[in-house]
């Protein structure tokens, strides 16, 4: 087996909760040393769980735990020249800095890009942002509601179109914080083009991504089709409205299911056991049971649905290929067969949170895999490798930094 | 000009619909020569996808969907039920770098291009198959759509109103495209892999699994205390008002979320409710949690009189993070976006002038870009078989000729 893709490249990463943090895990379980840099007070993604039974521990939070894997872990404070000094030291021997500090933030520090290229040409830097370095809403503040719905994804969700009442509702976000997480995985694919590039070139650069960006780009197709066709849709109205698609009640729970094509449909009625009413010219075709669909197509589907499981109805009609499946709780997903086998949910020990299963990763190398070698590092658990064996600084300078507060 | 990143990586790319395609628009985006292989008895679905219900089905040059998905690509057209189509293929996979698919079932594998079969061809070759469920286990051959295996990460279970179903969320195959991000992420790990060590390798994407990993955190909550994690409207565990707030005009709404006692302090002076802040009720986190309905009732008197926009201003000046609700119109409206060219025009010769999003990354010195238009149904045939390949026009035209270049 060969080394991991990244094995040798270094990172720095001074950001907290979500997205700079993911996108600095996506490169660690890729291989690359990834040092995180944390005020001495730490990450806020320690004070917000979730905890072991809801008891707040900054060294057991789920969220950190799973955003911080394989890296290692040093506290700095940028407040005193000393800190910045030592920062910079270790932008010099890094390949990649990840930031999400607000725009202007370390231009003032003194540690802005034009600054920390003097020192290391080759460094490739990448700021993630709400709104990004630039335009009149660079200095907005947002957290993650303000950006599901500041970039379209939360305006049209939930999408409801058989239950028109939605309209009266405010829109939501969407679940968890899975924004924030595509707004690191957009930054690392950036960066890591960067980072292959300069393989030839030695030459860095400054990467400006914004999530309000980085979200609004998962839209692309809706928004070109909106701008080219139509007017702006909501909860209840789409431009991808498919026929006989959607969220259908079942036995145990939900399935969603398209059966807007032909063959789904004839795959469906074969499941069935084509009843009767089915041999009725008015569902003969697409264009028939869409006009139908509210008033008497769904009647008649929704009874037999409602009496088989979402299993049944998956592996019934998966096998007759139709694109179909269950809609999951949380709960249900690492105990489906298929994760089990695929060994997607690896578990891993940490020190002060226990042994803890843990999603593994996003893809699956046939010669360079992916792998949670390291969990996430308690707060400064590193100080003395980094500041001590690569910076070189001795016992007596460490005791100092510690007492001065610098780390 | 400068160096693009992925400037001479060549892929062979047999994506198709959706996801497959946004993904290698990506790598387009970033340098990649990317060829489309299509055939004239095995469209695209896209490329016949009306632009909204009850609309004919476009011209297959013309459609917006496909035209959006797959700009800077260039297309062929080749018979791949015919063994001279396979042996056309692994001519051009052996001067190519990448190989990319997004069939479910061993599709790819019935053609004889698995990845032994393209390694044999090209021993450094790198080969990207993603797919719902992914190229092994025991749901390997089922099929998905984007809303399919986003409701089996849990995703939907955790959108929409506590009250209601799952919620699917409004953007059309928008996991489709962050599982886009996903596969570009592992393609340029494995040309760095490849760089490095000279071996290519075969990289195995479910999008079900990448959805998983966007919820990790509730994943770690289930693992922790064996708690299952929910919908919640726009509820936050910790913050206190968290919510979507009705503004003035027709559906429209703006976000508030308050995160610290300074901030809600300020929102009460902003809303000219200083009392407020010294009203027990409200007086921490929790008991504004606590009391969330009726905080939110209040704050929707103040939002009720004034535009998404004015509301986000005046909080954002205070320092409250406050934004609009925007819908897709808004959005290509937004002064700050426009301001920093998030939109593009794109000509194209038979479908007219579109607008388009730009890449979403900013890169100082190599930027992202939208080289040329969606190609036209195999408008690539004689560059990549003449020039490419180095084919005589003899023999090309016995390929045309015998259909297996169409």
């Amino acid at each position: 087996m060969s080394d991991r893709p990244l094995s040798g490249t270094r990172v720095l990463e001074y950001a907290q909760f979500v997205s700079g943090p993911y996108c600095a895990k996506l490169l660690a379980d890729l291989g690359a040393e990834v040092t995180k840099v944390e005020p001495p007070q730490g990450d806020v993604a320690r004070k917000r769980g979730p905890f072991p039974d809801d008891v707040p521990h900054p060294e057991r939070s789920g969220l950190f735990l799973y955003a911080n894997t394989n890296k290692l872990g040093i506290t700095l404070s940028l407040d005193s020249d000393e800190g910045r000094e030592i920062f910079k030291r270790l932008v010099e021997r890094s390949d990649i800095l990840v930031e999400d500090t607000p725009p202007g933030t370390m231009e003032e520090l003194g540690l802005g890009y034009e600054t920390l290229r003097q020192l290391n040409p080759r460094l490739i830097m990448t700021s993630i942002t709400p709104f990004g370095q630039s335009g009149p809403h660079r200095n907005y503040k947002a957290h993650y509601l303000n950006l599901s719905h500041g970039s379209g994804l939360g305006h049209a969700t939930p999408y409801t179109p058989l239950e028109p009442d939605i309209m009266e509702r405010e829109p939501v976000r969407e679940g968890g914080l899975i924004g924030e997480y595509d707004c690191g995985t957009t930054a690392a694919v950036a960066t890591l083009s960067a980072l292959y590039l300069a393989m030839f070139t030695e030459e860095g650069q400054y990467i400006d991504v914004s999530k309000q960006e980085a979200l609004l780009h998962l839209q692309r197709p809706e928004v070109a089709i909106c701008l080219a066709d139509g007017e702006s849709t909501n909860r209840v109205e789409t431009e991808h409205l498919d026929a006989l698609s959607g969220m259908y009640p079942c036995k145990d729970g939900y399935v969603y299911a398209m059966f807007s094509e032909d063959h789904h449909w004839h795959s469906l009625m074969d499941f069935m056991g084509y009843p009767d009413w089915a041999q009725d010219e008015k569902f003969s075709t697409v264009e028939r049971r869409r006009q139908l669909e509210v008033e008497e197509t769904h009647p008649l589907l929704k009874p037999w649905l409602a009496e088989h499981t979402r299993e049944e109805i998956l592996h019934g009609l998966q096998k007759r290929r139709t694109p179909l499946g269950p809609i999951y709780r949380i709960e249900e997903v690492p105990h489906t067969e298929h994760m089990k086998v695929r060994e997607f949910f690896v578990e891993m020990d940490h020190p002060e949170a226990g042994r803890l299963s843990y999603p593994s990763g996003t893809a699956k190398f046939s010669h360079s895999p992916v792998s949670l070698q390291r969990p996430a590092p308690l707060l400064g658990q590193h100080n003395e490798e980094v500041y001590g064996k690569r910076l070189g600084y001795g016992s007596e300078e460490l005791s100092r930094l510690k007492d001065t507060g610098i780390i | 000009m400068a160096r693009k990143p992925l400037e001479g990586i060549r892929v062979v790319d047999f994506c198709w619909v959706w996801a497959g395609p946004a993904a290698t628009e990506l790598l387009a985006y970033l340098g990649a020569e990317v060829i489309r292989v299509e055939s004239q008895d095995h469209l695209c679905g896209t490329r016949r996808r009306p632009p909204r219900r009850n609309a004919p089905p476009p011209d297959i040059n013309c459609s917006t969907t496909f035209n959006c998905l797959n700009l800077g690509k260039r297309s062929i057209t080749v018979n791949l039920t015919q063994p001279q189509g396979i042996e056309l293929i692994k001519r051009l996979v052996k001067v190519s770098d990448v190989v990319s698919d997004n069939y479910a079932g061993g599709m790819m594998e019935r053609f004889g291009l698995a990845y032994r079969d393209l390694q044999e061809v090209k021993s450094d070759i790198i080969v990207i198959s993603m797919s719902g469920w992914g190229a092994y286990g025991p749901e390997r051959d089922y099929r998905a759509y984007d809303p399919v295996f986003a409701g089996l990460s849990g995703f939907y279970d955790m959108t929409g109103y506590p009250d209601r179903a799952p919620g699917k969320v409004g953007s059309f195959g928008r996991c489709d495209l962050s599982c886009g991000n996903a596969f570009t992420l592992a393609i340029l790990a494995a040309l760095i892999h490849r760089a490095k060590t000279g071996e290519g390798q075969f990289i195995d994407v479910s999008q079900w699994e990448v959805m998983n990993c966007n919820m990790g955190d509730a994943y770690m909550d289930y693992f922790m205390n064996q708690r299952n994690r929910t919908r919640v409207g726009n509820r936050d565990d910790h913050m206190a008002p968290h919510n979507c707030y009705c503004c003035q005009g027709e559906d429209k709404w703006v976000s508030i979320a308050i995160a610290t006692e300074e901030e809600w302090r300020s929102l009460c002076h902003a809303i000219g409710r200083p009392e407020l802040a010294d009203d027990p009720r409200f007086a921490d986190a929790q008991s504004r949690r606590r009391n969330q309905e009726e905080l939110d009732r209040l704050l929707s008197e103040w939002t009720a009189e004034r535009t998404h926009y004015e509301v986000a201003t005046a909080l954002q000046q205070v320092g409250v993070a406050a934004f609009p609700s925007l819908n897709r119109r808004e959005l290509y409206e937004d002064e700050h976006l426009a301001q920093r060219g998030a939109f593009v025009e794109i000509d194209h010769p038979e479908a007219g002038r579109h607008t388009f999003l730009a890449p979403p990354w900013k890169l100082s010195s190599t930027p992202a870009e939208i080289a040329t238009h969606a190609p036209l149904l195999g408008q690539d045939n004689e560059y990549v078989f003449l020039e490419l390949l180095g084919m005589s026009m003899e023999e090309f035209a016995i390929l045309v000729g015998d259909g297996i270049v169409y």
